[in-house]
């Protein structure tokens, strides 16, 4: 009788030292001392990273685009994710966050209690975003119109809610190291970091392993559609022969050199990279053209 | 007899599903091909903006158009109700083309605005030609994104 006692005391603190553990740490403060952001350059961010794309209304259009009230679904294998609010309200939105609680967000995918968001915020690619764009990234966001929507809870079923089981997940998927080498070439590197830390491109372009991590050997070598028909296409040179230029054209105006303009979820991101400057489209095309080819 | 009235309402039932691509061949080469049409015209225009090809004010006025006169083609019998995705094979049409057709409509006109005024511009120069080629781009985008299945 006691021994059983003994050893569920044992289990029962393991398992709180694990619950302990298993919290998300935010950044900590001093990382976000002294920075102050400019909502110029912050714009540009907000383009390049796509929060739009995920956060507006379902189907918004033009200036509405810009209200980030929330709504939209991303359905996945483990249930249907609802984009929160993010606009500015003070209430149902996150108006009242410093800057370190949303950068918490984007680089450790930690809640302001300590929760862990789920990978469909595509803090694995935001992961390594530098402090100085996060913060302009925040001060352009401040100035967005508030909007006073809630946001939904999630579709998912146990044990897949459960956020403390994500803390693993990060362990094991959560990293900054940058996946090309890029060499010493700034155009290069530009558009590493636009692929990587802010297009989140490989989130919909690369395959996942049962656990929903991206399989990095398959980097944007195509992947199932989440969302049901069709395949999102090989974008490595081992299949996509466009040229930098066509690459660079179809990411401005979203037509294809085939005759063609894109549709799906990529008329999102062309939305977005229409708004970026030319160079930074070139660097894009350049990183694509520099990736290792996959059949 | 039960069994013959069986038969009947199965045959019934499975009627709406015997309907094949067959059935609306014209239909759907017509309104692929118009928009393989406006396609070629628009990669024409595409070359020149990227500088694969040299600008040429005739070839550009001539491309410019052909899609405007595509733009301008009434649509009335191309989009036969039951020829979407769901029904038939050989189309991308999604059905929110018939259950949303204002929209659909809607989205047809902002097309032909830009091709007519890309036609006034194609003649004017690359720099001239590229906003209003950029604003036809972003209207083929939107019909598509709402109204076009991805491809398989
Ligand atoms: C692919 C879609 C997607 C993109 C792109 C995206 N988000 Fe999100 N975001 C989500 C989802 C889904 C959640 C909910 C995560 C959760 O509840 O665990 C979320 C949550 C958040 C939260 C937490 C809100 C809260 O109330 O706790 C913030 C802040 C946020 N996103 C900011 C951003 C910013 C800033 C960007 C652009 C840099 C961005 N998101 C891009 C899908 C996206
Ligand atoms: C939300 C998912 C998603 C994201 C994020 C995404 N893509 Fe795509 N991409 C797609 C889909 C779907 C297609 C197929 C488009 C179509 O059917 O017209 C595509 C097509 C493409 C193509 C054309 C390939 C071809 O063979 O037709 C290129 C190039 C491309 N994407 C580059 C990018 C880049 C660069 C990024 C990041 C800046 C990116 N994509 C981000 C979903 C996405
Ligand atoms: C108002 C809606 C709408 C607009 C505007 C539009 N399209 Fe389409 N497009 C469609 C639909 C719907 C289909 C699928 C038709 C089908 O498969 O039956 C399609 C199909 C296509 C196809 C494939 C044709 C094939 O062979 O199957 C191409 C290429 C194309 N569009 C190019 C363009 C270009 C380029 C533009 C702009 C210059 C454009 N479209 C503007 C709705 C539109």
């Amino acid at each position: 009788m006691q021994r059983l006692f003994i050893v569920s005391a044992i289990v029962a603190g393991l398992f709180g030292a694990g619950w302990v553990l298993s919290a998300g740490r935010p950044l900590p403060a001093a990382a976000v001392a002294g920075l102050s952001g400019d909502p110029a350059a912050g714009e540009a961010v907000f383009h390049a990273a796509g929060c739009a794309s995920c956060h507006m209304a379902p189907e918004a259009e033009g200036p509405a685009r810009r209200v980030l009230s929330g709504g939209q679904r991303f359905p996945s294998p483990f249930g249907t994710f609802v984009a929160p609010n993010i606009s500015p309200d003070p209430d149902q939105g996150i108006g009242g966050w410093d800057l370190r609680a949303f950068a918490s967000a984007l680089k450790r995918g930690v809640r302001p209690d300590g929760a862990h968001y789920f990978p469909a915020f595509p803090y694995t690619t935001y992961t390594r975003m530098t402090l100085q764009d996060v913060a302009d990234l925040k001060a352009f966001m401040d100035l967005l119109p508030p909007d006073a929507t809630p946001s939904q809870p999630h579709e998912v079923a146990f044990p897949f809610n459960i956020r403390r089981s994500l803390f693993g997940w990060k362990l094991l998927f959560l990293d900054a190291d940058w996946v090309l080498d890029a060499g010493t070439n700034p155009s290069l590197q530009r558009g590493r970091y636009l692929v990587e830390a802010m297009g989140h491109c490989a989130e919909c372009h690369t395959s996942r392993n049962i656990l929903g991590g991206i399989d990095k050997a398959r980097w944007m070598a195509g992947a199932p559609n989440p969302a049901g028909k069709g395949r999102i296409p090989n974008i490595t040179p081992g299949a996509l022969d466009w040229s930098e230029a066509d690459i660079a054209y179809y990411l401005e105006t979203g037509f294809t050199p085939d005759f063609d303009s894109v549709g799906g979820h990529m008329a999102f991101v062309v939305e977005n990279t229409a708004l970026l400057a030319p160079e930074d489209r070139a660097a894009i095309a350049a990183y694509l053209k520099a990736l290792p080819p996959l059949k | 007899m039960i069994s013959v009235r069986l038969a009947a309402v199965t045959a019934l039932a499975l009627a709406p599903a015997l309907v094949s691509a067959q059935d609306y061949k014209f239909q759907l080469t017509a309104r692929q091909g118009q928009m393989a049409i406006a396609g070629i015209g628009a990669s024409v225009l595409g070359d020149m903006a990227k500088g694969k090809i040299a600008y040429d004010a005739a070839a550009a006025e001539a491309a410019a158009h052909n899609i405007a006169a595509i733009a301008s083609l009434n649509q009335d019998g191309l989009w036969p109700e039951g020829s979407d995705d769901m029904s038939i094979d050989g189309t991308r049409a999604q059905p929110t083309i018939w259950e949303n057709n204002a929209d659909f409509m809607s989205k047809w006109e902002s097309f032909q605005t830009a091709a007519l005024s890309l036609s006034d511009a194609a003649g004017s120069g690359v720099e001239a030609m590229q906003p209003a080629l950029n604003t036809l781009g972003q209207a083929c985008v939107a019909c598509h994104k709402a109204h076009r299945a991805p491809e398989n």
